[in-house]
């Protein structure tokens, strides 16, 4: 419904417009400003030096592995809970929903305890010689704690709507589970899928609270791009932290420009359907 | 559980699945975690929980969580407003930006926003020469707090507004209603609940939010010191216990924020439901 447009309208654009410039493209621009000051081959050293390269694998490596088994996670609990009636369906729910409600820094602290010095398997961990705080996994796991609801949710509305009416005729003409899955519920819920997918990369890509707990803060071995940033701006060494940032921001918006490729298409693709 | 009943295959898989996983990633550190704190007795925990500088970063974690929030209340309804009602160039692109704290790793938002509101800063020069000191204050990690929970309101508002009954207001403005008291009277009742929602949720991010909070607020003990950043402090001096008490501290204040929010919403329902 389109109104038209007098002074409060134009008013109330403009002041809409600001708003949004100056909290968010503001500390954009900021960025590429800071990020180029001392020149592009500043620039380019500064994001080509060889922890800022590991910290860019090590988040890149959890955040592949954290979207892939959030991804699993995600498909089988809407699954189970749009398709299925059972008891404790809410509880279940609620669990799934729990990390909103935990700050990050709290589950990185959760993971000290199960794994690190105070844990009653910290006397086996350590007989066998494996470290999961302070290491490597311990940034997988925190990631994956942390970002492990944004598919579920994405999914199980897309799914309620849907219903049990096709599955439930695929399964009495004898089709398999997976044959169901594959060619009844997945087509329906491709681009839920992909818009939870790409919600879940954008956060685990750039979690710092949970990460932060678990990591230790070793050089070129724990650190993911947003610790390497913090190491570098407590250091002053502000133009390097802008430019290992820059490469953060870049991701930002791809992934933001993706998201909005993928509600665009999937609403075209209701479109069509009607 | 009646799994004979379900039609469709896959119910114990998926049940499987879901199980184990949200066990491993979920429940074994909160047991974990539980299984700690219970260990420290209740004379240590309220030791902990009411010490001066502890009760004063949670007076500044709730009380900035709490401004950012009606802040971002009264933005996020104008922003919605905007968005849904006219038509402007530039709409998609600003319709697409307002994700960008989703998308934008915290670490980088927190050092982008400290150098724009620092007393040399694009906005800190003109905020300083007002008299307010914008970064490593109360009044920064309002900002940073802002920046973050700008996508809540705004989004949670937006689909209902679109979906609103135009015939409604139509009616209302026939009968000779003021824009305003059609505002207030017939659009903004539908508006509450969703608002209410955004607003919780921006609220108990806001209070476990750390990575953008931690470069500009200064970390002064009884000025700046948020909740988060003192459980951080904690664990670097090695003393697991007080962590783990202002952990529970903090969790039970989010999850007091989403219980009212549900019972609010049920409340609701039920009213509507009658």
């Amino acid at each position: 419904m389109q109104q038209k447009k007098g002074v409060l309208a134009w008013a109330l654009i403009l002041i809409a417009v600001l708003f949004l410039l100056v909290m968010l493209v503001l500390p954009l621009v900021l960025v590429a400003s800071e990020a180029l000051a001392k020149g592009w081959q500043v620039y380019v050293k500064a994001i080509t030096e060889p922890f800022a390269v590991k910290a860019l694998a090590l988040t890149l490596e959890a955040t592949v592995l954290a979207v892939i088994s959030n991804t699993l996670f995600g498909l089988a609990s809407a699954f189970l809970l749009t398709k299925f009636a059972f008891r404790g369906e809410a509880l279940l729910g609620a669990c799934i929903d729990l990390p909103f409600a935990i700050s990050p820094v709290v589950a990185g602290l959760f993971f000290v305890m199960l794994f690190g010095r105070m844990s009653p398997i910290y006397p086996f961990l350590r007989a066998e010689h494996i470290a999961i705080v302070f290491a490597v996994p311990g940034i997988i796991l925190a990631t994956v704690f942390v970002t492990f609801p944004f598919i579920t949710r994405e999914l199980v509305p897309v799914m309620e709507a849907q219903g049990r009416d096709e599955e439930e005729a695929a399964a009495t003409f004898g089709a398999s589970g997976w044959q169901i899955f594959r060619h009844v519920t997945l087509p329906n819920i491709k681009w839920a899928l992909l818009y939870g997918v790409i919600l879940c990369t954008a956060r685990a890509m750039g979690e710092f609270g949970a990460v932060s707990v678990v990591s230790g803060h070793v050089r070129g071995k724990t650190n993911t791009l947003p610790l390497h940033i913090e190491i570098l701006y407590n250091e002053y060494n502000f133009t390097a932290a802008f430019a290992v940032a820059s490469i953060l921001v870049i991701l930002a918006i791809v992934i933001l420009i993706l998201r909005n490729l993928v509600e665009w298409r999937a609403k075209r693709g209701l479109k069509h359907a009607d | 559980m009646a799994a004979s009943r379900q039609v469709i295959p896959g119910f114990h898989f998926t049940l499987g699945i879901t199980f184990f996983y949200l066990s491993l990633i979920l429940l074994l550190p909160l047991a974990a975690f539980l299984l700690y704190a219970s260990g420290m007795g209740l004379t240590k925990f309220l030791e902990v929980v009411i010490d001066p500088r502890v009760f004063h970063a949670y007076e500044v974690s709730f009380g900035t969580s709490l401004a950012a929030a009606l802040i971002n209340g009264v933005f996020g309804l104008l922003l919605a407003w905007v968005l849904v009602r006219y038509d402007f160039p530039g709409k998609r692109v600003l319709d697409g930006l307002i994700d960008l704290p989703f998308a934008l790793p915290t670490a980088v938002a927190g050092i982008a926003l400290t150098t724009l509101y620092a007393e040399n800063g694009w906005l800190g020069q003109f905020f300083y020469g007002l008299g307010i000191p914008s970064a490593f204050s109360v009044f920064g990690i309002t900002i940073a707090l802002i920046f973050v929970g700008i996508p809540f309101v705004a989004r949670s508002v937006q689909p209902v507004l679109r979906d609103l009954d135009p015939s409604l207001e139509e009616a209302a403005v026939m009968f000779g209603a003021s824009p305003w008291l059609t505002f207030r009277r017939v659009v903004f009742p539908e508006l509450v609940s969703p608002l209410l929602t955004g607003f919780a949720l921006a609220f108990a991010r806001g209070i476990g939010e750390y990575g953008s909070v931690v470069f500009i607020a200064g970390n002064l003990p009884y000025e700046t010191e948020i909740a988060p950043l003192l459980i951080m402090a904690k664990l670097e001096q090695f003393d697991y216990q007080a962590a783990a008490a202002i952990a529970i501290v903090m969790m039970a204040m989010s999850f007091a924020i989403l219980l009212a929010l549900n019972g609010y919403q049920r409340y609701r329902s039920k009213k509507q439901g009658v």
